[in-house]
Parts: structure tokens; C-alpha cells; sequence
């Protein structure tokens, strides 16, 4: 490799290989002024572009891919502002990269920016970065090509590719590659293409590793290994908090290919899961089978801890007994309580929302190789950051000097947020003192999560005599999403369950947010589209009934409450605004495309929902039948979105896709329930997973507007079971309260 | 312990000489390097890990190697023909089914073992399969599917 000179302002810098390859490390400052309002101002970062000689453009995918499709759709970014085609493109996934840099907290700084999976802000983040850096790079074959034909700079254009000659001749980016690494790199942003040029964003793209993916290439977490590394499995104490007691690992240790047997150790009770989530012992072994077998030869006696005797049905009426105490205000506008005093008619109902497991397909394991001070971590993740700093606290190794190879991930839905299996593989490693693979079964991986928050919503709704909406109140009582973090602040553990801006706040003059917290043992954690997918199942269920006691049509209801197109303060993710007119927009859209208002025929139903969240909106409206004994067909499953700008359309229509289908599976069947401090599900059989005879066709309609790019992982979701629930109304004039549905249809 | 068991793994001959009760699964992933027959939980309840003995699809976790002696194992890794892809794998590119791709390995061998026993199988025979997708790829693995089944002259599908 042969060094470059461009150094100037270090933004860029750029060698060429000996074969000739162009290498673009960039280091953008962030561009602020070029970040939409309301979007986060990025931090520097570097993007890695490789441009072969015959014009392949070889770019770098930083995030997580989890099956949101970001190993796509951030390198299509680059591609657009740097105005090569697609079909020229090839994507390679990139390393979780950091940089030293004095200045930056910690001294250190992303060398690739955000590279973490959460909050559907992978496209918000690299919008305009991303583009940036292609222009830059554009830009700088531009000048190349000046140089070559010592023509004026502003008369060349580029397309596809090329730089175009105002006479007719042209150059490719593979044959201007040795000079264009000779073009200092401008020291200001450049103008990204206007909309009207986009020649990638906003056309369908197949996912990138589609190839590698059916021919069994694509390598995924628990495919990696390292030279020399053992497998282990763990016997986690399935009582929370618990502590294992005697172990008698004779049998174990008999099983041909069992290395040896080690104590992982746990959390001590109530204090942060900063680490692992449970005590155990590890079985380290040759082979997968040799680790599995060897862990069924285990003898221990467990110690059961503070939580033996928790149940769901004990949480379930103590949740229920907490609204007779006074709770915390979270939100007050005008005065709920006068409103309702005053009120012509008052409609209150409790919705009951259970935990969930993440469940992603591929289950959590890492494999890890701590050694001569260096640090070498492969797995499934969602954030390489935190699994950096993890390995560092836990090891004393310097960040810098622990490589993170990421690979595809089978799934990640907030699971991989938390890197409790990071420190059990690096507490193994460090055990034994050899490089470890840890692989968690199905059953590990359902027992041993980050639930879903369970919590119960008291709502409460005044009309007045013309069936007005006077006063709503929305009142939580739940396992707070914030439990035993480290950083947690008391007083705002409402965050993450409470959702105090939502729809119908700010539409009604009398509104009021309470929480109350309900103690329980399991650990939680941040499920695809947090709180929403109970906030809007409460919100948009009740909002629902309160429309048919109203006696007014439920999209016409909704309307009225989300009142003239306006912007509102929103403090979630996604805000600072939520604009009521883009939320009525999808609902007329979705009840337009399902009839709305038509008839059905007998045993037949229609249901609609809405929602908002992570900066995107979403309806659903739902067809269904009911049949004799409770089955349930979704005859029609319409989704409609608005996402803003969108990138690639075919990975919008996915999300939305399989959101919806995820929020019916979950809806229909899923919950996570505790027996005698024990969770009950261990496996598919008992946390039944939508299958392909129960799953619909979604009709996607991806409202196409100018506002800014948001992501489009979760807000197929929220809406889909309130939908459900509402259409299941309409059909049987049954209203359930209380999810999972399915059970409940045949009672 | 000692017995030994031959069978062939996509026309490459392969000995087993450890524990003949190893589910055919973990003797792939880890002995054989063929990762692309996925784990996901290890009681036949999700098919990820569905191979194809003697062209029927099974479930590799819960398949003794024992049971495989002597036998012919197709996995994902062995559809293709060089550079040309099985049709089923081109209908999956074609509607752009995977979202996080784990599953997709046991769809697409489920897939072919349908339109082998269904050559131009309705919706009603698509929702016999009964492997899981957590990201909820199944419309598309529907569209697949009919797009496959159009495109697969009858010989292809005795593949």
C-alpha cells in the first residue's frame, strides 16, 4: 500500500493499493448546517470506499444488520451523492471501528460513526453524513478528471459512474482512481444532489448479502469462530437472583470432548445487571454436542434467591391494587378530574399487557479470545460500543485494543442492546483461559432475557352531553423498563413505559399521564418499538370503545381528535414534534384502502388503528373473519406509512411487512409468564410464534412525502394489535382487554 | 462409542467417528464447517435447521447421525450448480425475502421439498410449511414460491 499525501485537515485519507485501488478512509467533521432540524447532529466520522480499477465501487457497511436492512441501505447513501450505480456497487460489512482523539470523551471516537441497531435511527444518523462523504468523494474524481483533460472543473459532470466532458468524452471513477487519491479533499460541505437526481435513493433495492444468504454463505454470529476456541454452554440458575449451590460435575466431566466445568458468577441480588444476568456453570467443551451433553450430565443444587415464590397472577393483581394508591404525574393538562367530575358520560376499561420474550431466531451466543492484552470479540450484535466498553471494564484491556469483527445478526428486536452474553463468554475465556464460544439453546436464550415491560393501563375518558371528549386519562401500572441500570435515575422510571405525548395528548383539554411502578425480579429490556407496542394497543383499543359509546364511526373519532394538522410537542424518541396531520393522513389512507364503512358479511369485521412513533406513522386496518369455536382468519391487512423521504422503498415495504406480522404474532399468542420464580416458556411449542397458515398478505402503501428520512424498523408494528383487537370487536362484539388474544376467542 | 458412520454430505463422502448419536445438525456446523443449516431450537419446533435426506426435508436437530448411514444429505450449500442457483434460491433473490436471513436456509429447503411433492402448490399447500420466520418474511416466501414453482420445469424439481 502506498501511502497518500492528503492529509489536509486529515478529513480524508486516501492511499492507493498496489493494485491500483483507490482506499478513501474519511473523516468527516459533522456538518451541521447540513443536518435537517430535528435530526442529531452526527459526529465525526470515517467511511471506507474502495474503487477498483475497472470502476467497482466497494463500499463499507458500519451498522448491525439485524434484518432492518441498514447493510443496504446506508452504503445506497454513499452511492447516490456519489453518483455511481448501483449495479456498480459491492457492500462489505465493516469492523466496529474506534480512533483516538484526544479531545473526545474518554479519548476516544468512532472512526465509522453510530455502528449500533436501536431506535430506527440508522438512517436518520447517516442522511446527510453518508451522502456527505459521497459528494466528497465525488468531487474529488471530478477534479481528477479536470486535471487529466485540463479542463475547468465546474463544466464536468458525472453520471453513473463517469465524469462527462462538455465535448462528449468521459472518464470512469476506476480509470481516474491513481489521481483522483491525489485530490485534496474539500475543506467545506458540498451540496447534496437535489431529489429530482436521485438515481438510487427512493428506487427498489434487494438486500445486499441476498446471494450469500440462500446459498448458506452469509456468516452470521453464531457461524464464527476463532482458531483454537472451545464451545461452552451454560447451566444458568433459573431463579432470578438465585445462586448455585453444590455441583457435582463428576458425569459431566466423563462426557468425551468436555474440557472442563467452571462457575460463571452472577449478579448479586438487586444491585445493577451490569454484567451477565445469572449465576451458572459452564460446561466447556470440544464441540457444541460434547458442551450440551456434558451440561445434561450436571448435578447442582440451586439456591432459589429473593423471588422463589413470584408468580404472574400475583404480579397481575398487585399491578390491579396499585391504582387504589395516588401515582406520579407524568403529564397534566387543564384538569382530568373536573372534566370528569362535570362529565355527561364517563367510559374507563384496564388493558392488560403480559411480558415478552425477544425471541430472535438466531439465540444469543459470542465467541471471544482475550489474550497477550488484546481483546478479539465475534458475534451477533446490536451494540458493538457497549460490548467494547464491557470487555474492557471486565478485562482492563484498552478499547483500542479490542477488535470487534461484526457479522450478520439472526434478528435482533432489542435483544443484542444488552451485552450480558458478552461478559458470560468473556467470564468463560477468563476461566480457562482460552479462546470460548458460549451458544445459548432456545430454552437459555427464552429464560434468560431482557422482558418486555408487563403493566396494566387504567384508561379513563369524559364526554359531555354531545359526546364531546371532555378528559382522558391514561394510567400505567407496570415492571418499570428501567431496573437495575446503572445510570438509573428513581425519579423517571415511568421512562419507557409511560408514553405521555401520545395520541390523544394535546387534543383534549383535560389530560393526565400517571405511572406507578410494580415490583418485579425479571430483568427488562427494550423490545422493537419499546412501549409502543402497549401504548398504542391501550390507547387505540380504548379510543376505539370510547368512539362506539359515543356512538360516532371510530376513523371519524380519531379525527376529530387529532383535530386541525398541527405540530405538537413530542418528547420521545422521534419528536421534538408529532404532526397531527401526517397521523390522519395514514388513518384516511388505510381506511380507504380496507372500505371502510362497508358492509361485511355475518362473522366479519373491520378494525383500524394508528400511531406514531421513532419520527414515522403508521395505521392499520384489518379485515377479519370469526368462525364457529373462535377461529380467526385476517381476510385483509392493510398498512399504510409515512416514513418521510424513503430510501429504498423494497426495505420500507419489508419492515412494514414483517412489523405488522410481528405485532399479529405477538398479539395472537406470545407472552412471558412466571411460575414459582420460574419463567413457564422455554421453547416454540410454548411461545408460538406466528406461522405461515395464520400469516396474512399485508397491502403496504408507503405514503410518499418530503419530510425528513426516519427509519422504518419499528413503526410497522405498534398499531397492528390494537387493529386486530378492534376488528375482533366488530366481528363477535367481543372486546378483549387483555393480550395475548388467541386464547381468549375460544372462550 | 467406536462405531463409525459414512454418508455423504452434498456428493462429498463423510465419516463419522464420535458419538453416532450427535444430532446431524451440530456434526455439520461444527465438523464439516457447513454452517449454513442454522440452529434455532433444537427440538424440531422452527426448521431452520431442515436438510434434505434422500431429497426429503428433515430436521437436522432432531437426526441422529446414526440414522443418516449410508444415505445422500443435501444442504443449503449444495442447491446451487456452480454459479447457477437453484430456482427456488433465485425466487428468493427475486422477491427479496430475507430480512435477517437465518431462517431462510430451512425455508428454501422446505420450499423444494414442497414443490417436489407439490408441483404447483396453492396457499392451502404453502401453509403446510411450518418453519418460523421471527421477521415475518412469509408473504414474500409465499410470492417465492409460486414464482418458483412457475419457473421449474418438472425434472429440476427431482434435483
Amino acid at each position: 500500500v502506498i501511502a497518500g499525501a492528503l492529509t489536509r485537515r486529515q478529513f480524508m485519507q486516501v492511499s492507493l493499493t498496489a493494485a491500483g485501488a483507490l482506499l478513501a478512509d474519511l473523516r468527516l467533521p459533522a456538518f451541521a448546517a447540513s443536518v435537517p432540524a430535528g435530526m442529531r447532529t452526527g459526529v465525526d466520522l470515517g467511511v471506507f470506499v474502495r474503487v477498483e480499477p475497472d470502476g467497482r465501487v466497494v463500499i463499507g457497511a458500519r451498522g448491525c444488520e439485524i434484518g432492518q436492512g441498514v447493510k443496504t441501505s446506508l452504503p445506497m447513501l454513499i452511492a447516490e451523492d456519489m453518483d455511481v450505480p448501483w449495479s456498480q456497487v459491492a457492500v462489505e460489512q465493516l469492523p466496529y471501528g474506534l480512533l483516538p482523539d484526544a479531545t473526545a470523551e474518554g479519548g476516544l471516537k468512532p472512526k465509522y460513526g453510530p455502528q449500533g441497531a436501536g431506535g430506527s435511527t440508522s438512517i436518520s444518523d447517516g442522511w446527510s453524513e453518508l451522502r456527505q462523504a459521497g459528494a466528497q468523494l465525488r468531487y474529488m474524481f471530478v477534479q481528477a478528471a479536470a486535471a487529466t483533460w485540463g479542463a475547468d472543473a465546474a463544466a464536468l459532470t458525472t453520471r453513473e459512474g463517469r465524469v462527462l466532458h462538455p465535448d462528449g468524452r468521459t472518464l470512469g471513477y476506476g480509470e481516474l482512481a491513481e489521481r483522483a487519491a491525489r485530490i485534496a479533499p474539500p475543506a467545506e460541505a458540498l451540496p447534496l444532489k437535489a431529489r429530482t437526481q436521485y438515481t438510487v435513493i427512493g428506487t427498489p433495492v434487494r438486500v445486499a448479502d441476498a446471494r450469500d444468504i440462500v446459498t448458506g454463505h452469509a456468516r452470521y454470529g453464531i457461524d464464527a469462530t476463532l482458531p483454537g476456541a472451545l464451545v461452552a454452554v451454560i447451566a444458568r440458575c433459573p431463579w432470578i437472583d438465585g445462586e448455585v449451590g453444590r455441583v457435582d460435575d463428576a458425569a459431566a466431566r466423563a462426557i468425551p470432548g468436555v474440557r472442563d466445568v467452571v462457575l460463571v458468577p452472577g449478579p448479586k441480588a438487586g444491585e445493577p445487571f451490569a454484567r451477565n444476568l445469572a449465576a451458572g456453570v459452564a460446561v466447556v467443551a470440544d464441540d457444541t454436542w460434547a458442551a450440551l451433553r456434558g451440561r445434561d450430565a450436571l448435578v447442582v443444587d440451586w439456591r432459589k434467591g429473593p423471588w422463589a415464590d413470584a408468580s404472574s397472577a400475583d404480579l397481575e393483581r398487585r399491578a390491579h391494587a396499585a391504582f387504589d394508591a395516588s401515582g406520579t404525574i407524568v403529564r397534566s393538562d387543564g384538569d382530568y378530574e373536573v372534566a370528569r367530575a362535570s362529565a355527561a358520560h364517563v367510559v374507563e376499561q384496564r388493558y392488560v399487557v403480559p411480558f415478552l420474550a425477544h425471541a430472535t431466531m438466531e439465540p444469543q451466543h459470542a465467541t471471544v479470545e482475550v489474550r497477550n492484552g488484546r481483546a478479539r470479540l465475534v458475534g451477533s450484535l446490536q451494540s458493538p460500543g457497549g460490548a467494547s466498553r464491557m470487555i474492557s471494564a471486565m478485562t482492563g484491556i484498552p478499547r483500542l485494543d479490542i477488535d470487534i469483527e461484526l457479522t450478520r445478526a439472526g434478528g435482533g428486536f432489542g435483544r443484542r442492546l444488552a451485552n450480558d452474553f458478552v461478559a458470560e463468554v468473556v467470564l468463560v475465556a477468563q476461566a480457562v483461559q482460552a479462546p470460548v464460544k458460549v451458544v445459548w439453546t432456545r430454552e437459555d436464550d427464552m429464560r434468560h432475557d431482557w422482558y418486555r415491560p408487563f403493566g396494566v393501563h387504567a384508561l379513563s375518558a369524559s364526554l359531555d352531553a354531545s359526546g364531546r371528549v371532555t378528559g382522558w386519562a391514561h394510567r400505567t401500572a407496570a415492571t418499570s423498563r428501567k431496573y437495575r441500570e446503572a445510570d438509573m435515575a428513581e425519579a423517571d422510571d415511568w421512562i419507557g413505559c409511560a408514553d405521555p405525548d401520545n395520541f390523544p395528548a394535546g387534543g383534549v383539554a383535560n389530560y393526565l399521564n400517571e405511572w406507578r411502578s410494580v415490583e418485579f425480579g425479571l430483568a427488562r429490556g427494550w423490545w422493537r418499538a419499546p412501549l409502543h407496542t402497549f401504548s398504542a394497543f391501550a390507547v387505540q383499543s380504548f379510543t376505539d370503545e370510547v368512539a362506539h359509546a359515543a356512538g360516532q364511526d371510530p376513523v371519524a373519532f380519531r379525527l376529530a381528535l387529532l383535530g386541525e394538522p398541527r405540530e405538537l410537542d413530542y418528547r420521545d424518541h422521534g419528536g421534538p414534534k408529532f404532526h397531527t396531520g401526517r397521523l390522519a393522513d395514514v388513518l384516511k389512507a388505510a381506511a380507504r384502502r380496507i372500505g371502510w364503512g362497508r358492509a361485511v358479511a355475518p362473522g366479519r369485521g373491520l378494525g383500524i388503528a394508528c400511531h406514531f412513533t421513532f419520527g414515522g406513522y403508521t395505521a392499520h386496518a384489518m379485515e377479519v373473519e370469526v368462525g364457529a369455536g373462535g377461529t380467526l382468519r385476517i381476510a385483509r391487512c392493510v398498512c399504510v406509512t409515512d416514513v418521510g423521504e424513503v430510501v429504498n422503498p423494497l426495505g420500507v415495504e419489508a419492515q412494514m411487512m414483517g412489523g405488522t406480522i410481528d405485532g399479529l404474532s405477538t398479539a395472537l399468542g406470545l407472552e412471558i409468564t412466571v411460575e414459582g420464580g420460574r419463567v413457564v416458556q422455554g421453547n416454540f411449542m410454548d411461545y408460538p410464534l406466528m406461522r405461515m397458515q395464520d400469516a396474512p398478505d399485508v397491502e403496504v402503501e408507503i405514503l410518499r412525502t418530503d419530510h425528513a428520512p426516519c427509519g422504518a424498523g419499528e413503526m410497522g408494528i405498534p398499531s397492528a394489535a390494537p387493529a386486530l383487537a378492534n376488528a375482533i370487536y366488530a366481528a363477535t362484539g367481543k372486546r378483549l382487554r387483555k393480550l395475548p388474544l388467541r386464547a381468549q376467542l375460544t372462550t | 462409542m467406536a462405531t463409525t458412520v459414512r454418508f455423504r454430505v452434498n456428493d462429498v463422502e463423510h465419516v463419522h467417528a464420535g458419538d453416532p448419536a450427535m444430532p446431524l445438525l451440530w456434526y455439520l456446523r461444527d465438523h464439516a464447517g457447513l454452517t449454513g443449516t442454522k440452529f434455532g431450537c433444537g427440538i424440531g419446533a422452527c426448521g431452520a435447521c431442515t436438510v434434505h435426506v434422500e431429497g426429503a426435508a428433515q430436521r437436522s436437530c432432531m437426526t441422529p447421525v446414526a440414522s443418516v448411514a449410508g444415505r445422500n444429505v443435501t444442504t443449503i450449500e449444495g442447491l446451487a450448480q456452480g454459479d447457477t442457483l437453484h430456482p427456488v434460491q433465485a425466487a428468493w433473490i427475486e422477491e427479496d425475502v430475507p430480512q435477517c436471513g437465518y431462517c431462510q436456509a430451512g425455508q428454501i429447503m422446505a420450499a423444494i421439498d414442497l414443490l417436489r411433492r407439490v408441483p404447483k402448490p396453492t396457499d392451502a399447500d404453502i401453509a403446510t410449511i411450518t418453519n418460523l420466520c421471527r421477521c415475518g418474511t412469509y408473504p414474500r416466501i409465499r410470492a417465492a414460491i409460486r414464482r418458483a414453482a412457475a419457473a421449474m420445469p418438472v425434472t429440476e424439481r427431482e434435483a
